[in-house]
């Protein structure tokens, strides 16, 4: 099938169009450089904004953890459900939606490519089960290795190369994209429940140089040598980091150190470590009353430093959940909250935690972490380096991006919110001195184009000749609005696309869905020298039995478990 | 001669995936790492099997084709008004995602067997959460376990060897490291294998947990005794509760089906989440049967809610005590339903049975169960982890792929191929 988008105000940064009126061709699921318009399907987008297919680089979408989520949460779907209809499987939201409202919500706002952020190894066929069912959406899932036993062992005896084995083959083995890392070290200790080495009761953040008990190797080794790992299998992704310490008062400075720590191992410009949801780990103060915002110091660092990129995290005002592989973090925010709380360790390897919050613009804390994540974004000075994300669910729901970017965009809608904050927030914050307004050309890049970069997707994120043909279209002039004054019409157009195009389909058109297909689902395949995989299997086979209560066999996963497999080879060296 | 390994036995919730079945001919005639119940279903499974489709006629049931099977059993849910899906929790994900489609296809209702088990489970997680962990993390570091309401030596066989008091963890290094509590109405089998027996007084778990929290808190108990216990026994196992350095709580069914239901499981929540003050401590559902684990999953991803959902105003609705299987039978508002791999005339109520039986029903199962032997339509499918592939989830959420170990018999499908056809029938007729 050909399509043809006819005039549309194009902004598609990674090649340098910045709201031009042009069109766009598709043949057969990618950008072409014409096709026939006498024979092709014609959209007419004048006047309307065209950018690539949204890219989310950390939502939690799938996998143990939110479906945890679900079953807490009852009360999050009464109010929000998604009848059935002839093209769509019925569902419900909100913080926690059912998995095939997850692929519909996200491709009305324009979105088509997401990746979950952390799943265990031991329970990855649980996300690629979920991702049968999230229809549109490409996919791809980082694994954790932060607290994994034979990470933490390979990396303790100084056995780099073993260690790059074995993610190499725990990626292979269970259909993985990238190295996710939290609370590197502490969710080992956090299954001992080991409150003091945690600081639990001082509410302090977790330092990076302690040595994680029993294991003699830190959060700072940890980080390190799994940078150097992602390196020797030339990743797509760089280390996608979840610092120690999270949601602690002082945490900004834990956070720095875990940047600079692989300073040394970043290859010219290129970055090496991904920080994610900053927002949750840029707080200064000592306490929940001293707390305010570590943004200036860690822009600071980020903008003086080309090996890191990172992501918001920003909060919504809403009713959500929280849940991440942050065992410990977990905990603690259920004594704080009372509210209920599960965890989900995960033996040899990593852990889990979930409770609901409610972000309150009154609350002093709430507001100041409300304003933590504008600041980083608008203290940025390189846009391919910092991302739009809410964190989803952990900040507030993805289906709220509209409304984070508009924030983004206009000073006016920033000072509206400001405006019914806590006051305390809004004194000890810089926000109100922050003129600078995101264009939609930035947006474009902290939504689409950056995120498909940092995710190695080359056919992501721009509409150049060969990209894949997903296209979002929104019913709005970038040319003509009043991005500032205006910011509720875009907040409205951004929030159901006009169209959105998937591979070339139309999938949704007046921010209805029109049709559901299949997504991909992206991995990585590491090549391995054949010696180096065969000097760790009789070690792994061995430990294997020692450390799980499952066959090696079955922890691997089969072909028949993924949704359209796409596997990404990689090369060792 | 051909040794398979690694099978996941498909029997009971511990999931065991160690099974090496040896199969000669199309028949497994030994197997291996099983447990006597899991062993004598491997190698008896296949005996006095239907193996055609069955349809009642002037009362009997009666052999018929599949295709007249599958057709009549679409007629009947079509035709339907407030129609049920039950059961499940002995197929695999695949079949079970099937059928939530089918359910929601028809707009009726998908249950499955945690209504007559641990029903009561889901309702605690929605009112408190539930900290728990994989039976791994068990074996590697509780030096105690303790089993509430559980005659684990029963249902789960290999439970202790695998993942508990006898498995050979990093830090503990079998039973010597550990200490058994088991805490029962009566003397089980279960209860001879624990360092410490706690016979208590029946409906009276709710009691003793409430003192176990008082206790743990330093708060007076007024009373001499709690659920039948002298309160100096019942500070002594606080001690014992809080002075570990990894704890596990076990529990069954003894606790979620006494008196007090989803309100024991709240306190034994809020119990362990007490001791977290204190220690590690993680809690756990003993999950009967081998994917009951996996159909809350699949429900829970496909539509929010882990079991009785309601789809009969076209999205899911959920209500445990409104929209589960056993009160709208009891209500008489189901008037017809599709039974799959579970045999609720054995489980049910009597009076809720009885209802089951006045409304027309299909049942898709390996074998003629007291459910099949009352339907209107049976089709016999293959056994799910051994004559077909799916996969499976764990009493403690780990997910494991399904074997196909041996070919089912000539014509007979999966369960999954069997709701498939059913649900593209459905479709055809709806469509019409
Ligand atoms: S304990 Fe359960 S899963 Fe394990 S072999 Fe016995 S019946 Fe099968
Ligand atoms: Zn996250």
């Amino acid at each position: 099938m050909e399509l043809l988008i006819k005039n549309g105000v194009v902004y598609d940064p990674k090649n340098g169009i910045d709201g031009e009126v042009m069109d766009v061709a598709i043949r057969d699921k990618k950008v072409v450089d014409r096709v026939d318009e006498s024979k092709a399907y014609v959209i007419d987008a004048s006047n309307k904004l065209i950018m690539p297919g949204g890219v989310d680089l950390h939502s939690h979408i799938a996998g143990p953890k939110c479906n945890i989520g679900r079953m807490l949460r009852p009360e999050d779907h009464y109010k929000d459900v998604e009848p059935r209809t002839q093209v769509k499987r019925s569902g419900v939201g909100y913080s926690v939606p059912s998995s095939f409202t997850i692929g519909y919500r996200y491709a009305i706002l324009g979105y088509t490519t997401v990746f979950e952020p952390a799943n265990p190894p031991l329970k990855m066929l649980h996300c690629h089960h979920e991702f049968r069912d999230i229809p549109i959406l490409d996919k791809g899932c980082f694994v954790m290795f932060g607290n994994n036993w034979f990470v933490m062992e390979y990396l303790r005896d100084n056995k780099l190369d073993e260690c790059a084995a074995y993610v190499a083959w725990t990626l292979d083995a269970t259909k993985g994209y990238a190295i996710k890392i939290v609370d590197p070290g502490c969710v080992e200790a956090w299954k001992w429940g080991d409150v003091e080495f945690l600081d639990i009761l001082w509410g302090r953040p977790e330092e990076i140089d302690e040595p994680v008990p029993r294991f003699g190797v830190t959060s700072r080794e940890i980080v390190r040598g799994l940078c150097k790992v992602n390196k020797l299998l030339n990743l797509p992704h760089p280390i996608h980091v979840h610092a120690n310490g999270l949601g602690t008062p002082g945490n900004y400075q834990t956070t720095i150190d875990t940047m600079d720590c692989v300073k040394d191992l970043a290859e010219e410009d290129r970055p090496a470590i991904h920080m994610t949801h900053v927002q949750f780990n840029g707080y200064a103060g000592s306490d929940w009353i001293t707390i305010r915002s570590g943004a200036h110091e860690i822009m600071k660092y980020v903008n003086a430093n080309k090996h890191v990129t990172i992501d918001l995290g920003q909060v919504i005002f809403t009713d959500t959940t929280t849940m991440t592989g942050d065992g410990p973090f977990e905990y603690k925010l259920h004594l704080l909250t009372k509210n209920k709380w599960t965890n989900a360790d995960v033996e040899s390897e990593e852990g889990a935690g979930l409770v609901p919050i409610h972000y309150k613009k009154s609350n002093f804390v709430h507001a100041t972490m409300w304003t933590i994540g504008l600041e980083l974004a608008l203290l940025a000075k390189d846009p391919w380096r910092i991302f739009m994300t809410t964190d989803h669910p952990n900040g507030g729901p993805f289906t709220h991006y509209p409304r984070a970017i508009t924030w983004l965009m206009s000073k006016e809608a920033r000072k509206r919110t400001l405006d019914k904050i806590s006051k305390r927030a809004r004194s000890r914050s810089d926000l109100d001195n922050m003129d600078r307004e995101y264009s939609f050309y930035e947006i474009a890049i902290a939504t689409r184009a950056a995120n498909a970069r940092i995710l190695g997707l080359k056919d992501k994120g721009h509409l150049g000749v060969g990209a894949d043909a997903d296209v979002a279209i929104y019913d709005i002039n970038p040319r003509e609005v009043d991005q500032s004054r205006d910011y509720k019409k875009v907040r409205k157009a951004l929030s159901k696309a006009a169209f959105t195009i998937k591979e070339g389909e139309i999938v949704v058109k007046d921010g209805d869905i029109v049709k559901s297909i299949e997504g991909r689902t992206y991995w990585v395949k590491p090549n391995l020298p054949s010696d180096l995989m065969n000097a760790i299997t009789s070690d792994l086979t061995k430990k294997f039995r020692d450390y799980y209560t499952v066959e090696m066999e079955n922890f691997k996963i089969h072909d028949r478990f993924v949704t359209r497999s796409t596997p990404m080879p990689t090369y060792y060296g | 001669m051909v040794i398979v390994q690694n099978i996941v036995c498909p029997i009971c919730g511990c999931a065991c995936d160690d099974i090496e079945a040896t199969v000669e001919g199309n028949k497994i005639v030994k197997v291996k790492n099983s447990c006597s119940i899991s062993a004598s279903k491997f190698l008896n499974f296949w005996k006095e099997r239907n193996l055609s489709s069955l349809i009642r006629k002037n009362g009997e049931l009666a052999p018929t084709s599949l295709e007249e099977a599958v057709e009549k059993t679409a007629e009947i849910l079509v035709n339907a008004e407030y129609p049920l899906v039950y059961g499940f929790a002995l197929s695999g994900c695949e079949a079970q995602a099937v059928g939530v489609e089918l359910a929601e296809e028809i707009g009726g209702v998908i249950d499955n067997q945690t209504v007559t088990c641990h029903g009561p489970s889901a309702l605690g997680l929605h009112d408190v959460g539930m900290p728990g962990c994989t039976l791994g993390e068990v074996r590697h570091r509780a030096d105690l376990i303790v089993y509430w309401g559980s005659n684990f030596q029963e249902a789960h066989p290999r439970h202790l060897a695998r993942y508990s008091a006898l498995s050979e963890g990093r830090f503990r290094k079998g039973r010597k490291d550990r200490k058994v509590v088991v805490i029962d109405v009566r003397k089980t089998p279960s209860a001879r294998v624990a360092d410490l027996f706690i016979p208590i007084a029946p409906g009276q778990d709710y009691e003793l947990m409430s003192a176990l929290r008082m206790a743990l808190n330093n708060d007076e108990i007024e009373e001499e005794s709690v659920a039948g216990l002298p309160v100096d026994k019942i500070e002594e196992l606080a001690e014992m509760l809080r002075s570990c350095q990894f704890g596990i709580l076990f529990y069954g069914l003894g606790l979620t089906m006494s008196r007090g239901k989803e309100r024991n499981i709240d306190q034994a929540v809020s119990l362990v989440c007490d001791l977290n003050k204190w220690t590690k401590f993680v809690i756990m559902p003993m999950r009967g049967h081998y994917n009951v684990t996996g159909m809350n999953e699949v429900t829970a991803w496909q539509t929010g809610y882990p079991y009785a959902v309601d789809f009969s105003h076209g999205y899911p609705w959920y209500n445990p005590g409104e929209t589960t299987s056993i009160d709208i039978l009891r209500r008489g508002e189901c008037d017809a339903a599709l039974i799959v791999a579970s045999d609720p005339l054995a489980h049910f109520p009597k009076e809720v049975g009885q209802n089951l039986c006045k409304i027309p029903f299909a049942v898709i199962d390996p074998h003629m169960s007291m459910t099949a032997l009352a339907a209107d339509v049976v089709m016999p499918c293959a056994f799910t982890g051994i004559e077909a592939e799916g996969s499976a989830y764990r009493m403690d959420t780990v997910p494991l792929p399904l074997k196909k170990v041996i070919e089912s018999p000539p014509g007979i499908l999966s369960d999954e191929e069997l709701v498939g056809m059913i649900l593209k029938r459905v479709k055809s007729k709806r469509r019409r």
